[in-house]
């Protein structure tokens, strides 16, 4: 064996110099190892595999060099400074104004304002974002009694400006990690340059940085994760010194931030994911490296990529149960366990009753997270949906029309003493404690569910018919077990019909308050959705024990938030008279968000990226797809490019390829997302998208000498970065008042000041 | 088998004997006892409807597929005039039973000996091959699924022969034959795709593959040596590659992609030809596609004039089918003064949307400029851009909208029809005609093919349909409201004209019996077969059904593990009953085999990368060209129904099941010939046969067995297996 890898390793290295001297003479020899005519896979590796190596190791003496000479070249510091110079400036510029809640501002300063306050409250996004949000206010001097209530509510006297200053500051980081980061891959100052410009004069860019949302916070995260991998891919040549693990922890840590502000982050979790094991087979295939360090390599990125980013997105969650203890406005989204470690909830250090008994007053909460309590009113079916009777719905919020009696059933009341307790298998009534209604159950079919029954509440003072019994069945459990308060799972089971009670999760229309359905399932199946707890317990008669036990794991609390998030997520389905934007609608720019102000008098502003930005990156999308279609059949098959050529191709298509990933991975997902969608949610893809088009237009223009001789193609070349340049400024100076406020009359008006730039009817300014 | 023929006349047939006999115990499983049982057999109950109308030559849609698959279906033939509503109501004798399940249960028989070719394609032995032809053949969810006039057994078939064709043309050194072999893949990809939509997935594996090929082909560079003193030659021998390349590149595109493009649509062009009636599911047609069927809405509106000019009286529709199709309408009450919740109306007459055909769907287009209701002659059209006023016929009310909210949806304009109360409330009744498909810019506004938006001139608010119904005071017609711009989905903007007439009477009461008279007809109006087919397809991939919950519905991950299974059929009487459930002892070898494969490349995979080269090239490349075939094809028809929110059954498995049966015998040879010298064939094989004899009844039916027996075949807990109460 050992003998074995010994001449492969001396194939290779014969292989590596050959292909080296032979791409300058005659590039299409590298195939000359294997035989011509197999076209199996096999020889397509080899094939590759010498290639790469050959090619990685050239490009790094060529980068190294020029890379030396950068750093010092005072054309890159002046640029950079220029760069941080200009885009702080367009993201600070206006900061304060104006002066009122803007859009989701009243979302997050809200839940900035919780963190101050520790109030509980519940929400889509994991908490990093709000933190920081939080903290940043609180640094700054605002002290949290801001009510945030809708937008256009004007801040007074509170210290707003913190909180976004602090986003603005995360936001203008943007461009500056773009322009590394494509300086970087493509070692072009001319592609840097083109990227940075793009983004600093986006209109959409600075928007959307400058007031209090996650947006700009998890671009913070998105854009250093991605500038840390790329130094870190840059270090390959020295593992394990010092900067390469300082690269690598920092991708860690920026992973653990983009995911802990909004799940968003999964994809660029993803595009690092797939660049790393990219990045490991590569380690493999140096048959130079003993197996030892490539455990070593293996072991360093589990522990940097993926233990680090773990426990510090732990970390946040804990910190975040930790700060927020006190009952607020998002208890009723979470299990009666949860809801017992909130100070001034009343079930937190509650004790009540241990085992359900008859007589009992009860709340039923549906074991579908976000369930609700089962619910009934003083109102009745409409016409048309089943029976008129009395609804029965599931409810998230406490109330006392939750409340339910216990009663056996047949004979009304049992002798005094000791209540006896229920049982699995026993038969029991359910009364609602305010309407004296039973809960019922009868062969029509329910009103959204139209397969399963409809439930009501029936009867008067407890006097029903036979369609008011219900079994209880304690999940799991035998005859005779007794159910337990929080912790059983029941399912109550319709004695006439067989059916179980169910909450389907619908949302009932106007008539039924927009409560959620419930009804019974003719299906049997055990699923949350037909399991009930009782959280409430009211019998004065039984002694009352301590309920401390419940209190979960913190294990526990975390994966309940997790499914809470989805599940809210998921759930946030386009409402009738909202417009709901479509992702194809974004690459076009084809309608921004009203961010404030809608008639002439206002102050408005419209989240719309700078058009010509946006088309410019659309127009290049499609170039770049060209353009490496035709570099990679040319490579195949193998005619004659000039050495730079080659290089180019390779830039375009390995650095240009990761950009690529880049934006698929933080767009197209959208395409399979049932929820509802923003225009503000392309915006990490537009980063992607505008970091590609540097690559992509500077590749272009270095290949100008394809059409001209060589002095003209060198003015082309200027003269072709300059209009680019130019014509991002100039829009730039047209649209600017998108962002920094409009006011007066509306760009359909005359007189207006955006008259004659409502380029699309879509646009709303 | 093989023929060939030679001088002086002597015939050789060279007859696969293992291959022939397969193939004859495939058509024995599958034919055997066909019209039994003689009653609905599940999903027949849905399809059976589909034949029925093709009979009938009624147009229908079907949302879950392309129309091949019911076009084969209705080869089995019959009168048409069966009513399928039930699953298990026995069928009368002139539906012939056998010549309707027929096809399915050909194209399951079929699929063994492709099975057993494809393994031989993918240059496996005689002995794999025969191992994958028998899983497939002793599959006894398979068997149930061909039995009946179901279209699962029809996709693999096409599947499995795309891609047997396919490989063979991969296989077949250069011939102008092999190219027939790749117009046959492409066609039956074209088949497998037009009988379900699942078929796209293994088209797509199948391109994936192609392409792969077509690159290496793209690398290959032929000539490796050139001396300079050849270079003349040479050069033309590079010239002559690159062209044929490219020749053979062009080929490959033209049959695996311009082909099944042509032919799916031409399985809509004989869809749309055969069905020239019209029936249950016009409602969800636009009203210029409902007029080109026979019936319905063609007999009203034949001989329409067709451009509507001032004084026109119309029925505008909506062209919005969600909730459902509706027409403008208003009636002699008005807005409640105060809704429920306490906010005001304007107190005018209400307009709503209404889904029935009734005389108060009547206006006439109105000149802001005169007085008359009628047409001059000659008529002058509405044109583009035009402002109208729209006047209901029978209460004569200006169809009217202000900046009061509406009944439902508070953000939206009201729309009324206007009664002066006198309280300052004045008119603002013009309409600017908005015609959305025009193609010139003083287009005139046509019946039925114009698609009009209605804008309001006062507040350039849109007149629109919100899908709301409106509570009792509006008898629950569904509310209109002004709306402004790009706030909706663009199609309940649209309101095009169905009924039309020159208006002739000058006089209210003249006018409301003229409403009343039926219209007129004369000439019939053509679509074109492209607007048709881009209609029903996109009607076709954006209609939802409600999804609904099914007693015998399971996820993708109970598929693997076979945790459900369908109960088909249950005799009306006794205890025989037919249930899709697979062998157990072939799914299990089936997910093993899974395992092991991918276990396999992984550890080969890591070891080349390492240098040591375990397989010789070739076998190798079989390797992996297995691995892209059955695993692939077992991924791409197996993960996507976890992103689907469709209601699910265990038969969307079957397909990505048939390719792991595939892979099993292959990877077995693979492991005995280059890891393992010992064999346990003939004892699995033995196991398979046992438990398909054990499954037997309840695949095909019979025997009746007792409660006991089919207790005994419960094998797993959660199979719903039925006993009837005696």
């Amino acid at each position: 064996m050992a003998k074995e890898e010994c001449i492969s390793q001396r194939n290779k290295t014969a292989g590596d110099t050959s292909a080296l001297r032979n791409r300058k003479v005659f590039p299409s020899s590298e195939k000359t190892p294997s035989s011509p005519l197999s076209k199996g896979t096999h020889s397509q590796t080899a094939g590759h595999h010498s290639e790469d190596d050959a090619q990685s190791s050239n490009g790094t003496s060529a980068q190294c060099s020029t890379r030396g000479n950068n750093s010092e070249e005072p054309p890159s510091r002046v640029l950079l400074m220029l760069v941080v110079g200009l885009s702080f400036s367009t993201r600070l510029y206006k900061i304060a104004d104006p002066p009122h809640v803007c859009w989701d501002e009243t979302h997050f300063g809200k839940m900035g304002s919780y963190y101050i306050n520790r109030t509980f409250f519940f929400d889509v996004h994991p908490p990093l974002g709000k933190m920081l949000i939080g903290l940043a206010g609180y640094m700054t001097g605002y002290d949290g009694t801001f009510p945030f209530v809708k937008p256009g509510d004007k801040y007074e006297h509170h210290n707003y400006w913190g909180m976004r200053g602090f986003c603005a500051v995360l936001g203008s980081c943007l461009p500056v990690f773009a322009y590394l980061i494509v300086l970087e891959l493509s070692q072009s100052h001319t592609a840097a340059l083109i990227t940075a410009t793009l983004l600093i004069f986006d209109t959409g860019s600075i928007t959307i940085s400058q007031y209090i949302l996650l947006d700009p916070i998890l671009m913070f995260f998105i854009m250093a994760a991605v500038l840390s991998m790329v130094k870190f891919n840059q270090q390959r040549y020295r593992p394990f010194s010092a900067t390469w693990w300082l690269w690598l922890v920092l991708t860690g840590v920026s992973l653990a931030g983009a995911l802990g502000v909004k799940f968003v982050g999964l994809f660029v979790i993803l595009l690092v994911g797939l660049n790393t094991v990219w990045d490991l087979w590569r380690l493999l295939g140096d048959l130079s490296l003993s197996l030892v360090d490539i455990t070593k390599h293996l072991l360093a990125r589990v522990v940097g990529l993926i233990l680090l980013p773990l426990l510090l997105y732990i970390t946040i969650f804990a910190i975040h149960f930790v700060v927020l203890n006190k009952s607020g406005p998002g208890d009723g989204f979470f299990s009666s366990a949860f809801q017992s470690r909130l100070i001034g909830n009343n079930l937190h250090n509650a004790s009540m009753p241990e085992y359900l008994a008859y007589g009992s007053t009860i709340t039923v909460k549906n074991l579908r997270i976000a369930g609700g309590y089962l619910h009934s009113h003083w109102h009745l079916y409409p016409e048309g949906v089943g029976a008129k009777q009395q609804q029965v719905t599931a409810y998230l919020h406490k109330d006392y029309n939750n409340l339910w009696l216990v009663q056996r059933h047949g004979e009304n009341e049992s002798q005094s003493g000791t209540p006896d307790l229920v049982r699995h298998g026993d038969i029991i009534r359910l009364e609602h404690k305010e309407t004296t209604r039973n809960l019922h159950t009868h062969l029509h079919e329910a009103p959204l569910t139209k397969k399963h029954f409809q439930v009501t509440g029936y009867g008067i003072n407890g006097t029903g018919d036979i369609n008011d019994l219900w079994q209880v069945e304690v999940c799991g459990g035998q005859k005779g077990d007794l159910v337990k308060v929080l912790r059983s799972k029941v399912r109550f089971l319709h004695r006439a019909t067989g059916c179980v009670l169910y909450s389907s999760g619908k949302t009932l229309p106007k008539w039924g308050w927009e409560q959620v359905e419930v009804t019974c399932s003719p299906y049997l199946k055990e699923t949350p959705s037909s399991q009930w707890n009782i959280e409430d317990h009211i019998n004065p008669k039984l002694p009352n024990i301590s309920l401390s036990v419940l209190k979960p794991h913190f294990l526990e609390i975390l994966l309940e938030s997790h499914i809470v998030m989805i599940r809210g997520n998921s759930g946030l389905k386009p409402k009738d008279n909202e417009m709901n934007s479509k992702p194809w609608h974004w690459p076009i720019n084809y309608q921004g968000l009203r961010f404030s102000g809608v008639n002439d008098t206002d102050y408005r502003v419209y989240l719309l990226g700078n058009p010509v930005v946006w088309w410019i990156n659309l127009a290049s999308l499609g170039l770049y797809v060209i353009m490496v279609a035709v570099a990679s059949v040319a490579l195949q098959r193998g005619f004659s490019l000039g050495q730079k050529r080659i290089e180019d191709s390779h830039v375009l298509m390995r650095e240009g390829g990761q950009l690529f990933l880049g934006w698929l991975l933080h767009y197209a997902p959208f395409y399979t997302m049932g929820r509802v969608l923003y225009y503000h949610h392309y915006f990490p893809a537009m980063l992607f998208n505008s970091m590609l088009t540097g690559i992509t237009l500077d590749v272009l223009l270095k290949s100008a000498d394809l059409l001209l001789r060589r002095p003209y193609s060198d003015w082309l070349q200027r003269v072709g970065l300059m209009v680019l340049l130019f014509s991002v400024l100039y829009s730039f100076y047209l649209f600017h008042p998108l962002s920094y406020g409009m006011t007066g009359p509306l760009a359909h008006e005359a007189g207006s000041a955006m008259a004659g730039l409502k380029w699309m009817d879509s646009w709303e300014f | 088998g093989v023929m060939m023929l030679q001088l002086p006349l002597v015939v050789t047939a060279q007859v696969d004997l293992v291959l022939l006999l397969v193939s004859l115990l495939a058509l024995w499983t599958r034919l055997s006892r066909l019209s039994y049982p003689n009653a609905v057999v599940f999903d027949e109950v849905y399809y059976g409807q589909f034949v029925s109308l093709y009979m009938k030559r009624v147009f229908f849609i079907d949302d879950s597929g392309p129309p091949l698959g019911h076009l084969i279906l209705a080869f089995g033939g019959f009168d048409g005039n069966f009513v399928w509503n039930r699953i298990g109501a026995e069928y009368p004798s002139s539906v012939s039973v056998w010549s309707l399940r027929l096809l399915p249960a050909l194209c399951g028989a079929l699929c063994v000996p492709l099975v057993y070719l494809l393994t031989l394609e993918l240059r496996f032995s005689h002995l794999s091959a025969l191992g994958a032809a028998l899983l497939l053949l002793l599959e006894n969810s398979l068997i149930v699924q061909s039995r009946f006039m179901l279209l699962e057994s029809v996709l693999i078939f096409f599947v499995l022969l795309a891609f047997f064709s396919y490989l063979r043309f991969h296989n077949t050194p250069s011939s102008c034959f092999r190219y027939g072999w790749l117009i046959l893949s492409g066609a039956s990809c074209a088949a497998a795709v037009g009988v379900k939509y699942m078929g796209v997935f293994s088209y797509l594996l199948l391109l994936g593959v192609a392409s792969l090929h077509t690159w290496n082909l793209i690398g290959d560079r032929g000539v490796s040596h050139v001396s300079p003193a050849e270079l003349c030659v040479c050069v033309c021998v590079c010239v002559c590659l690159q062209l044929s390349v490219c020749v053979q590149c062009v080929c490959r595109v033209v049959c695996l992609l311009v082909v099944p493009v042509l032919l799916y649509v031409f399985w809509f062009y004989v869809h749309l030809s055969l069905l020239h009636r019209s029936g249950p599911h016009d409602q969800l047609m636009s009203s210029a596609f409902q007029a080109s069927l026979e019936g319905g809405l063609s007999r009203i509106t034949q001989g329409q004039p067709l451009e509507v000019a001032y004084g026109s009286q119309v029925t505008l529709r909506s062209s919005a089918s969600q909730p459902v199709p509706c027409w403008l309408h208003s009636h002699k009450a008005n807005y409640p003064i105060r809704y429920e919740n306490g906010r005001g109306s304007s107190h005018q007459q209400q307009v709503t949307c209404y889904p029935f055909k009734d005389v108060n769907n009547w206006w006439i287009i109105k000149d802001p400029g005169r007085q008359e209701l009628v047409v001059s002659s000659p008529p002058r059209p509405v044109r583009h851009g035009d402002v109208i006023q729209l006047v209901h016929g029978m209460t004569s009310r200006f169809l009217n909208s202000h900046d009061v909210a509406a009944p439902m949806s508070p953000h939206a304009q009201e729309v009324s029809g206007y009664i002066d109360f006198n309280v300052s409330m004045p008119t603002q009744n013009l309409w600017r005609v908005d015609i959305s498909n025009r193609e010139a810019e003083s287009e005139s506004w046509k019946t039925i093919l114009s698609d009009v938006r209605l804008v309001h001139v006062n507040t350039s608010a849109v007149l629109r349909m919100t899908g709301v119904s409106l509570p009792d005071w509006g008898f629950r017609q569904l509310e209109v409201v002004a709306d402004k711009l790009f706030k909706a989905q663009s199609s309940s903007l649209d309101w095009t004209v169905e009924e039309h007439r020159y208006g002739t009477s000058q006089e209210q009461k003249e006018r409301e019996a003229e409403l009343h008279s039926p219209t007129h007809i004369d000439v019939n109006r053509k679509i074109s077969f492209w607007a048709k087919f881009l209609e029903v397809q996109w009607k076709m991939l954006t209609v939802k059904q409600e999804d609904s919950e099914h007693k015998y519905s399971s996820s993708p991950l109970e598929w693997i593990t076979m945790e459900t299974n369908i109960a088909y059929w249950l005799h009306s009487s006794t205890n025989a009953q037919i249930h899709l459930i697979g062998n157990p002892v072939s799914w299990g070898v089936a997910n093993l085999s899974l395992l092991a494969y991918q276990l396999l490349a992984a550890v080969y995979l890591l070891r080349r990368r390492r240098g040591f080269k375990d397989l010789p090239d070739g076998v190798w490349s079989q390797f992996v060209c297995l691995g892209c075939v059955c695993v692939g094809g077992w991924v791409v028809n197996f993960v996507p129904f976890f992103l689907m929110e469709k209601t699910l059954f265990l038969y969307h498995y079957l397909p990505a099941l048939c390719y792991l049966h595939l892979l099993s015998p292959a990877l077995l040879e693979h492991t005995h010939t280059h890891l393992l010298r010992y064999f346990h064939f003939n004892s699995r094989m033995l196991l398979v046969v046992l438990s398909y004899r054990t499954f037997c009844p309840l695949t095909y039916g019979s025997p009746e067995l007792s409660a006991n027996q089919l207790q005994g075949l419960k094998w797993r807990g959660s199979w719903d297996i039925l006993y009837r109460r005696r």
